[in-house]
């Protein structure tokens, strides 16, 4: 198995540090995993992407330019990214700001109203988990009691007490999966 | 219990310098490497090790202190990216000049010039023919993973003190910034000022002891013979490194009919064109790089007798080309592809050019 | 009474210290640096410290320093002395380290390594000796040539519209709140070499005492590079010199004066 995903939106939109928990939990059930950003200036209010892979073989290229998955945050990502999913993947959006919605018919197509449901659970950052738990259901590689262990690694101690809020986020994202296509 | 964690390339070689028993981390902030400072400011190897992290001015004073350090008889390592390492050039030939053991990383960028932030490999040259002053050369490891990272540091410690000579870990704003999964080694002592007298008394500069001549660090010997035969000694650690210390992976070569050549995270990229080639039908295999210097002259050149053809790919116009063609002395078809600049070329670019230039070409 | 009887332990009253190697200067007739040199290598004898001294050697006329002082040296690049100097501080910061610099070194080149070594407040010693030319390349302009002197790339004298002043480097590195102590000597009479040594052990007791850096100009005359006789070179320095770098301490015990 091995999963190539890019995650893409706005600096601040949580895009790395999803990829991180991510990549934290494949590594907690024995997977291998690289995690690569786009990095420099333009990720200051600009657009961030990272991408994902997730193998249970070493991995080669850490850059790529096809995708099994795209997770996509605002616009100009959708823009850039829709054609890189390879006929038969799978892309996941927040429709939150997103005016021209994606047209491929050769591809699953999920929504998840991350914002929205982040706005009404009172807590914006968790916006990102619910992503997370949206992308967990529509592509089941790595398991919620894995991403759990795969915080508890990753936060540092003193921030561990926010990890229920964040799995009732991730369960959030699991339970409002909206199919638009699937193959 | 093994311990692992998900890690950037930048943040796992400062682990593995404290791992590895360093004594003394003097850098200067430049993007893309600007997390190993980071990492060492954060973590305070001074209350695990002892372990000494400045800041310098300049990386011209960064690559000083490291040469007055490592002429202590200490464990000193900077790091730096293509600019930087310019700069650090003069410090790097009066290390190899002065045969001092040093750990220098350079998380490459594109240039010529201040360039741009964005990985690259353009450095081959700068590293592998000299790139100060004199006829020197460092040993040169290329790392092609964050596991690689790690477990390069101390064996870039143990060549350097091995030969008292400079060792570059060549690195690039991918393996730099890139997250994966490593396993850290356990905790290295460093030495102690009495182990350091021991081992490294005879050379060391650490005060003039009653029972022995002072201990010079220098460069200099205005004769010109003296100096020739201290260059004559210089070159005779070269070819000992040659002998004994080369290093390199050959991934699916045994049946393969071309050979992509490549190193550092050019060579990851490879192995995705060289799993969609063999998709293909065609059997390629990859020749990674491991030590840049010393270069595997002699197993390239084997491997050409029963090849079709190489495509050298590196993210620079050309520079380690240079070296396969020397290498494999005209007995198969050798061509140059990638991207530079700060572009990174896909895996599927670089099987266009294998197709084009070598397969089909 | 012959000689082997005047030749006895007892009758001794001046010897040459056992820090200088016995290999005879390779510095000019006249010039101060041996002076210096000497001086400096009897502070580390008679404070005790050779066992754990370690100095650095520049570029310049004193780049084979280490020939003559009888001490464990490194020799560093053009002017990066002071970060040399760090190098070795901040690994043994129980052991003496001191950097032994012309101006070209460390007021022209090295001036950054310079500034900033002071500003860290390194536990260090630096001796700055100060001629106004660059001696070892053969009298070219240095940072501290003094207005309207003539040198082999100034060779109508120092024009300041074009060339700048006459670098007081000594005076500026004195603001620096790590600079513990900063004084200005000579090295041309027996009692100047009487205070510039006091001035020198000084700054290592305040190493020893781990009380910052202590910087110790020695303003020293060039008779090759000035085309001077030794004596004149020495009356010239008094007179066109010192009105510019005037002797006397600049800053003691962090205060200035």
């Amino acid at each position: 198995m091995t999963e190539e995903l890019i995650i893409a939106g706005f600096g601040g939109q949580g895009v790395l540090s999803m990829g991180k928990i991510l990549a934290y939990s494949a590594i907690m059930q024995d997977q291998e995993v690289s995690w690569m950003p786009s990095y420099g200036p333009e990720m200051r209010g600009g657009t961030a992407n990272v991408t994902v892979i997730i193998s249970d073989d070493r991995i080669s290229s850490p850059i790529l330019t096809k995708y099994d998955t795209a997770i996509i945050l605002n616009q100009q990502s959708m823009d850039k990214f829709e054609n890189t999913v390879k006929p038969g993947g799978t892309l996941l959006y927040d429709p939150n700001g997103i005016l021209a919605h994606p047209t491929r018919k050769d591809i699953n197509i999920y929504r998840i109203a991350g914002s929205k449901l982040a706005t009404e659970m009172g807590n914006a950052k968790v916006s990102n988990m619910i992503i997370l738990g949206a992308y967990m259901k529509a592509r089941p590689i790595v398991q919620l009691e894995n991403v759990i262990l795969g915080l508890k690694k990753s936060l540092p101690e003193r921030y561990h007490h926010l990890i229920p809020l964040n799995e009732s986020a991730l369960t959030k994202g699991m339970d409002n999966l909206e199919e638009v296509q699937v193959l | 219990m093994a311990d692992i964690k998900l890690m950037k390339g930048n943040e796992a070689i400062a682990e593995a310098a404290i791992r590895a028993g360093c004594d003394a981390y003097f850098g200067y902030p430049i993007t893309p490497q600007s997390e190993v400072i980071e990492y060492l400011m954060m973590e305070r190897p001074e209350d695990r090790t002892g372990m000494v992290v400045l800041q310098a001015e300049s990386e011209i004073a960064a690559i000083n202190m490291v040469y007055g350090a490592a002429g202590a008889g200490k464990k000193a390592m900077t790091s730096s990216s293509s600019p930087g390492i310019s700069l650090k050039q003069e410090g790097i030939s009066y290390i190899a000049g002065s045969e001092l053991p040093a750990v220098i990383v350079n998380v490459v960028r594109g240039g010529p010039g201040l360039g741009t932030i964005q990985p690259s490999q353009a450095d081959y040259f700068q590293t592998t023919k000299g790139g100060g002053h004199g006829d020197y050369r460092m040993y040169v490891l290329a790392p092609a993973s964050v596991q690689e990272m790690v477990d390069f540091v101390d064996d870039a410690f143990e060549i350097a003190f091995k030969y008292r000579n400079p060792v570059m870990i060549l690195s690039d704003g991918i393996i730099g910034q890139m997250m994966e999964k490593v396993e850290l080694p356990p905790q290295k002592p460093r030495l102690s000022d009495k182990e350091i007298e021991e081992r490294y008394g005879d050379w060391a500069t650490i005060g003039k002891r009653k029972n022995r001549e002072r201990n010079i660090i220098t460069s200099l010997d205005l004769d010109p013979y003296k100096q020739e035969a201290h260059n004559h000694k210089l070159q005779e650690k070269y070819r000992l490194m040659q002998e004994n210390e080369l290093r390199y992976e050959m991934i699916d070569c045994d049946d393969a009919d071309y050979i992509i050549v490549a190193y550092g995270s050019s060579a990851r990229i490879s192995q995705k064109a060289m799993n969609l080639a063999r998709e293909k039908g065609y059997k390629v295999g990859i020749f990674r790089l491991i030590t840049l210097f010393p270069f595997p002259s002699k197993p390239l050149n084997e491997l050409a007798g029963r090849v079709k053809g190489f495509l050298a790919v590196e993210m620079s116009s050309g520079q380690m080309i240079e070296d396969v063609k020397l290498a494999i002395e005209g007995k198969a078809k050798a061509e140059h592809f990638g991207r530079y600049g700060g572009v990174v070329h896909s895996p599927e670019e670089v099987l266009e050019a294998l197709e084009n230039q070598i397969i089909k070409g | 009474m012959e000689i082997k009887d005047i030749i006895k332990p007892e009758n001794l009253i001046y010897t040459k210290t056992k820090n200088m190697t016995d290999k005879p200067l390779s510095y000019c007739p006249g010039c101060g640096h041996g002076t210096a040199h000497n001086i400096t290598m009897e502070v580390v004898e008679e404070m005790g410290i050779t066992e754990d001294t370690i100095g650095v050697a520049p570029v310049g006329c004193s780049v084979l320093a280490y020939e003559f002082m009888n001490i464990d040296m490194t020799q560093a690049a053009h002017g990066r002395a002071p970060a040399v100097a760090t190098g070795i501080k901040r690994v043994y910061p129980d052991k003496f380290v001191f950097t032994y610099q012309g101006d070209g070194d460390l007021a022209a080149i090295g001036g950054n390594e310079t500034l900033h070594a002071c500003n860290r407040g390194e536990n260090i010693v630096i001796i700055f000796v100060n001629n106004g030319i660059y001696g070892m390349t053969g009298g070219q302009m240095a940072p501290t040539t003094l207005d309207g002197m003539k040198t082999s790339t100034s060779p109508y004298g120092r024009e300041i519209e074009t060339m700048g002043s006459p670098l007081k480097m000594t005076e500026l590195i004195a603001q620096l709140p790590g600079v513990y102590y900063v004084t200005r000597q000579a090295v041309h009479t027996p009692q100047a070499v009487r205070k510039a040594k006091k001035a020198i052990r000084k700054a290592f007791e305040i190493q020893r005492d781990k009380k910052g850096l202590a910087f110790v100009e020695i303003v020293s005359n060039c008779n090759s590079g000035w085309k001077m006789e030794p004596v004149k070179a020495n009356e010239w320095m008094v007179e066109h010199m010192f009105p510019y770098f005037p002797i006397g301490d600049i800053k003691v015990n962090g205060k200035l004066k």
